[in-house]
């Protein structure tokens, strides 16, 4: 059976309706774009460190093979056990082992996108291990089984009821707490004891450094650290396109991740890991998922690029208004609409057309990824391969031959004497109604502009010239 | 862009205009084509409309059938090649020329059509170099509306999202009009939704930021918003009459042409 593609109109039609999440929804994130723009106008060199940080990404992407053995060889140098995974489920079965062998009944892991990609849980926990999420937002969408709707904000899409309902449920408190700091301590009382007790502890990684073979993980709840020191065993999860050549890098990114992601000048946690601590192990799972793929893309390998701050998300006035969820992807807003449809054409086919093309992602990419350019490309690939809609494809054929043909095309506009009700056939078509669902129609005109140019101008010069 | 570079060059000079009117203009909104017509004649240019034009193919470009708008890039060329300049009342469908049209072979005249086609504002602000429009006085407080086409592809204005020096041609060339004051909304940059087709697939999404939009410029207190782009103003009207926010709509070429209201 063939995939269905994903209905983004729709569910985002839902989001809309619902005006308080909505409305709060986008304020909240607006708020982030603006708080990202003060903080770019305190860099003066804002501009050139994301050239810079642009440049070395594309520089680290052209040689990946090179960095990806370098980084491999000085990881094993200072102790860290190094996996290659080439797919989701081989992350799975190579995580799944690594707790076999340590008996490791309880993982604790911060936020990973990564994880998400390869559905670890769902590999995880019929298999006896128990997931606990120890991000706040990330265990509030872990409790709800709904993935994160915002890679940065994994809950922003939710109200403070909704999380006491989700609380209520699970850790018993008063479903009708409406205090956040009484809500974010009932989550740390139900997620001490879990994080004290775990058998191993998962991070993902922001930055993995080839030059010293660490790596780097930025959060602001310290959730990441707790999770890669308290237990034992730490596996972290990454990326191959995660990397970048040298120490002195981390001077450009680590400037901009969080400026661009939440408009605060730093995360509060910052760690390198260099290697385990004494009596414990630290292993890195490189994953490709389609990175590879991806990376022989010739208009689209610069998605590669992403830091995963968010920025194009919080900037994006369409995911604002719509919400990660409707997206039905790992990777939700602008840059999941460029990424999604590379793990599943079809299925994804409808993201790169849920977006007006304004360009605001692109011109707030920390490393200047043709966002908007890269939606415009994919809608003709899809096309190409025919995973447009019927309906669309039929309509654009028949406008495409209307167009070159001025007669015709004439003729459609003059068939009745209203222009307004000839334009929504010609140019609408059977998407008449949706216009007018919450717009009104334009109003009809005494005469098109082509007659009038036809009637003041042509007539006029004939008649000069019949005069000379 | 040799020949518009040439007339940049020659202040005053009188150049041969293919006027492009896109089709919801030439069907809804006629009086920003005349307004545009009127305004170059004025400035003293030969301005003549081709008869047989259409549309530019941005809407089937934009779609993804790219195939599609081979007809109407093919037309366009034959209707606008003769020109000096192609001057249009729209932002959009001067960045689908200059930037995307590659549905068609790119011979020289094609070359020609792309780097000669101007928006009326860039045309005004950087070719002309208009000084005055003394005929003109609008004593209404307005809201700028710049078309993500105008702002973040032709770059007729700043973006917010860079960071860089203010500067826009739009205000420029309104600032030279008696009387005019503007209104400024808190999300002076954000997309109004339109997006083409998008306008229509995305209905939901659509209409509510073409909500949120009028809002924010009626809430800052503007009586018009004023665009250089129609499409984005004929979907906000829309939004703006259905949910009862009085503010009114004019395009650029209009109040630049002296239209009093």
């Amino acid at each position: 059976m063939k995939v269905k593609p994903v209905n983004h109109a729709k569910a985002a039609e839902a989001f809309i309706e619902d005006t308080a999440h909505m409305d709060f929804h986008d304020e909240r994130l607006w708020d982030l774009r603006q708080k990202r723009d003060q903080q770019m106008h305190i860099l003066p060199e804002w501009q050139e460190l994301r050239a810079r940080a642009s440049a070395i990404k594309e520089h680290t992407l052209a040689n990946l093979p090179e960095y990806l053995e370098q980084f491999e060889a000085n990881a094993k140098k200072n102790g860290i056990h190094v996996h290659w995974a080439a797919d989701g489920a081989e992350h799975n079965r190579i995580v799944g082992e690594i707790l076999e062998k340590h008996g490791a009944k309880s993982l604790i892991k911060s936020k990973s996108m990564v994880t998400e990609e390869c559905c670890m849980r769902e590999y995880l926990e019929p298999r006896g291990v128990v997931v606990t999420e120890t991000d706040l937002g990330e265990r509030i969408q872990q409790l709800d089984d709904q993935m994160p709707s915002h890679i940065v904000v994994p809950a922003v899409h939710k109200l403070i009821p909704d999380v006491a309902k989700i609380f209520a449920k699970h850790y018993h408190t008063d479903p009708n707490d409406d205090d956040a700091q009484s809500l974010a301590w009932q989550q740390r009382l139900a997620a001490r004891p879990v994080i004290l007790s775990a058998d191993a502890g998962m991070t993902g990684g922001n930055f993995v450094v080839a030059e010293t073979g660490s790596f780097v993980v930025c959060t602001n709840e310290g959730n990441a650290d707790l999770s890669a020191t308290v237990p034992g065993l730490h596996i972290a999860t990454i990326g191959i396109e995660r990397l970048v050549p040298r120490m002195a890098d981390m001077g450009v990114f680590i400037r901009m991740l969080s400026r661009s992601a939440l408009g605060s000048p730093i995360t509060q946690y910052t760690t390198h890991f260099r290697g385990p601590q004494k009596g414990s192990e630290m292993h890195v799972v490189l994953v490709d998922n389609g990175r590879s793929h991806r990376l022989g893309m010739e208009e689209f390998w610069t998605s590669l690029k992403c830091i995963r701050c968010g920025a194009c998300m919080n900037t994006c006035p369409v995911y604002r208004r719509s919400g990660g969820l409707s997206y039905g992807a790992v990777y939700s807003g602008p840059i999941g609409a460029i990424i999604d449809p590379t793990f599943n054409e079809r299925k994804y086919s409808t993201l790169p057309f849920a977006s007006t093309m304004n360009g605001s992602c692109t011109n707030v990419c920390p490393v200047k990824i043709n966002i908007h350019d890269q939606l415009y490309k994919w809608r003709r690939v899809l096309a190409e391969h025919h995973e447009l809609p019927f309906v669309k494809r039929e309509v654009m054929y028949m406008a495409g031959k209307l167009m070159g043909q001025p007669s015709l095309y004439r003729a459609a506009i003059n068939s009745t004497e209203v222009a307004l009700s000839t334009m929504p056939r010609f140019v609408l078509y059977n998407w008449l109604n949706p216009w007018g669902k919450h717009r009104e129609l334009p109003h009809p005109v005494k005469q098109t502009f082509h007659s009038w140019y036809k009637q003041n101008r042509l007539k006029t010069k004939k008649k000069e010239g019949e005069g000379a | 862009m040799q020949r518009a570079e040439e007339a940049r060059s020659l202040p005053g000079v009188r150049m041969k205009i293919g006027l492009f009117i896109p089709c919801y203009i030439d069907a809804f909104y006629p009086n920003a084509g005349i307004a545009t017509l009127e305004l170059l004649e004025k400035l003293g240019q030969d301005v003549e409309y081709p008869m047989n034009q259409t549309c530019c193919g941005q809407p089937m470009a934009n779609s993804g059938c790219n195939k599609d708008a081979a007809p109407a890039e093919a037309l366009f060329v034959k209707n606008f090649a003769k020109y000096d300049a192609i001057v249009m009342p729209s932002g959009s469908c001067t960045h689908h020329v200059r930037d995307n049209f590659d549905a068609i072979e790119q011979t020289d005249e094609v070359r020609h059509v792309r780097e000669n086609t101007f928006e009326l504002v860039e045309f005004l602000h950087d070719v002309l170099k208009v000084q005055d429009f003394p005929w003109a006085e609008f004593p209404h407080k307005v809201g700028l509306h710049n078309s993500c086409g105008t702002l973040r592809a032709l770059r007729t204005a700043s973006m917010s999202e860079l960071g860089e020096p203010f500067f826009s041609k739009p205000m420029d060339l309104l600032n030279k009009v008696k009387g005019i004051s503007f209104a400024t909304p808190k999300r002076p940059d954000e997309c109004c939704g339109f997006g083409g087709t998008f306008s229509v697939t995305e209905e939901a999404v659509s209409a509510k930021m073409g909500t949120d939009k009028v809002r924010d410029h009626h809430q800052a207190g503007a009586e018009y918003i004023v665009s250089a782009d129609t499409s984005c103003m004929m979907h906000q009207q829309g939004c703006a009459e259905r949910a009862g926010v009085p503010i009114r709509f004019i395009h650029i070429a209009e109040i630049l042409n002296g239209a009093r209201e």
